[in-house]
């Protein structure tokens, strides 16, 4: 697989676009990630699943940047990464969603999708406080962004309202519009159906297997909802307690013997 | 018209003059409370130190001449130049950046993620500490700041409107600098919202406010927000600086002009920029029209305690100010 390979579904996989090496990450005594290497290609939709504590929040964090891990390397796009603050990974292409939804509670849906958009913008602050010249042309390229993306997830109809007053199911699709908006090349959704009726499951569902069909996006996302992850991703790490149990495709993960006792118990006779 | 009416529209212009000072001093409060949420108790002896630092650049003061002189036995007190006042300001203006930067490096960093209490009382600290800091940099006497701003009535104003109504009606005082002020003020405000509204860092700086784990996620510098929102903070409190300190002398008691400005806040909202206006415009013109329709009712000096009543009666009835955010609390 060194050279990316070809879905079930015949989509073309490309190169690796990032590479855990040996990660492991301390917190005092308490070891959240241990010895865990694996690789994200470009394209694909990559997940990591394991029941609740077994550190794949955590191993999020560390891609995104908001852990810096005890030890092991971080390689993106065939470089290594330094130590690196949480702005700076997001100023290289890594959008992300959180489990508890950040948003900009007091600002409308299309202003905070339009802050997915600041890293586009580069004209002088005089420029954008008159609106003129490269500023005013530089706007209009980031709205039109901003507005396909908010209709791509079908949250026209409230582009104007305060997020703060949105359901929760919206408020899920609202920041994915955001973390769309940057046009990452690295897309990662931490529980992106945690909370979720079955109906709104199937719609997010569908919103991501889009996003990575129209955009090409890579998408690394988090659940532990076996059914849902099976459905959806190329690969799937497994981990439980830190550790990392199983890695491949949904039906090689399904097959594996630790995946299965770690999901539905050992007995200990 | 009657004379009486002249004389209330009089007192009600030099209300709404005052209030614009006021404001000016608010804008600095509300500024740092909507980026970062610290009600910042220093912004006032900012306003102090920025007018101290601006007199102490024009007349050419060696900065902490008395420590100078009492370590290495000299006699050294001014470099024997003038800087011209436009210079003096930028230059102020880069000691505020400086400023911002240190309290930022120094105190905030390290506060990150604290009780609002706490940091409020770090900014408590911080105006004692920049009050002492002042005074040794300076010395503590009274200055006279002088950048060439008008002062005294305007006498076209007064010859203007003479005569008007009555003969004997001798026209409207209108201080000079206080039309001075509200220009400048107005100018400021224009500026802010264009900032705050329309570019990037203003952007940012709403993002940070709402919600810091979102705003990294997007690719904002915490830091460099913040010490940009000290730095514009610093900027408004050396215009606050500039204004007051012209009018009244650069002395201690300018760092006090803070305790005005907190009728302001709760009268406009802590977090509305339009708010800290129209709240200065308000408390200025109501302590005046007060004192002047009810003041030699009850023996005059209302102007003291006028502001802090109304502030009090609107936290009974309208805690979250004029313009304020709504305070919901969700459970």
């Amino acid at each position: 697989m060194q050279d990316g390979y070809t879905t079930a579904d015949g989509r073309k996989i490309g190169g690796v676009v990032m590479e855990m090496k040996n990660i492991t990450l301390r917190f005092g005594g308490v070891v959240a990630i241990e010895n865990i290497s694996f690789d994200i290609r470009e394209g694909e939709i990559r997940a990591i699943i394991g029941p609740n504590g077994a550190g794949k929040s955590s191993m999020l964090n560390v891609i995104s940047g908001f852990y810096i891990p005890s030890e092991g390397e971080v390689w993106y796009r065939g470089e290594k990464r330094p130590q690196m603050r949480p702005y700076k990974v997001a100023q290289q292409g890594i959008a992300r969603t959180f489990q508890n939804i950040a948003l900009f509670e007091g600002m409308s849906v299309l202003d905070n999708v339009m802050t997915g958009r600041l890293g586009h913008m580069k004209s002088g602050l005089f420029a954008q406080a008159l609106w003129k010249g490269k500023a005013e042309a530089e706007e209009v390229v980031n709205r039109e962004v901003a507005e396909k993306v908010i209709d791509f997830l079908e949250i026209q109809h409230i582009r104007k309202t305060p997020v703060g007053r949105l359901p929760y199911g919206l408020k899920k699709r609202v920041e994915l519009a955001r973390a769309l908006a940057a046009e990452p090349k690295l897309l990662l959704l931490d529980e992106p159906m945690a909370g979720m009726n079955v109906e709104e499951k199937e719609d997010m569902s569908r919103f991501i297997l889009d996003v990575n069909d129209e955009f090409g996006t890579t998408i690394t996302l988090i659940e532990h909802d076996m059914g849902v992850v099976m459905d959806l991703s190329d690969r799937v790490v497994v981990m439980d307690y830190g550790k990392k149990i199983g890695d491949g495709t949904p039906d090689e993960v399904r097959n594996n013997q630790q995946v299965i006792d770690a999901y539905l118990g050992v007995s200990n006779d | 018209m009657p004379d009486q009416f002249l004389f209330a529209t009089e007192v009600f212009i030099n209300g709404l003059m005052s209030g614009v000072l006021y404001a000016l001093v608010a804008l600095g409060f509300v500024l740092i409370y909507k980026a970062s949420g610290i009600f910042n108790y220093a912004q006032g002896v900012m306003a102090l130190f920025a007018a101290m630092t601006l007199v102490g650049i024009m007349d050419g003061q060696v900065p902490f001449s008395h420590i100078i002189n009492s370590v290495f036995g000299t006699n050294v007190h001014h470099f024997g130049w003038h800087v011209p006042a436009m210079l003096a300001i930028l230059l102020t203006a880069g000691v505020m950046v400086l400023f911002a930067w240190l309290v930022q490096r120094l105190v905030m960093r390290h506060l990150v993620g604290q009780e609002p209490i706490i940091l409020f009382m770090a900014t408590i600290g911080l105006a004692y500490f920049l009050e002492g800091v002042s005074d040794l940099m300076w010395g503590s006497e009274i200055k006279k700041l002088d950048i060439g701003l008008p002062q005294g009535g305007s006498f076209w104003i007064e010859d203007m409107t003479a005569g008007l109504g009555s003969d004997n009606f001798y026209g409207f005082f209108i201080d000079n600098l206080d039309m001075v002020a509200t220009v400048v003020a107005a100018l400021l405000v224009t500026g802010l919202v264009l900032f705050s509204q329309y570019t990037k860092q203003g952007r940012a700086m709403r993002a940070v406010a709402d919600d810091h784990q979102a705003a990294l996620s997007v690719g904002i510098s915490l830091n460099f927000i913040w010490v940009l929102v000290w730095s514009v903070a610093g900027f408004v409190a050396l215009v606050a600086g500039i204004m007051w300190g012209t009018k009244s002398g650069v002395q201690f008691s300018l760092s006090l002009i803070a305790l005005k400005a907190l009728p302001v806040l709760m009268l406009g909202g802590f977090t509305s920029i339009p708010g800290a206006i129209v709240g200065g415009l308000i408390i200025g013109v109501g302590e005046k029209m007060f004192e002047f329709a009810i003041g030699p009712l009850v023996g005059g000096a209302t102007e003291n305690w006028f502001a802090y009543v109304l502030a009090l009666l609107f936290l009974v009835f309208r805690p979250q100010g004029l313009f304020g955010e709504k305070i919901i609390e969700r459970v």
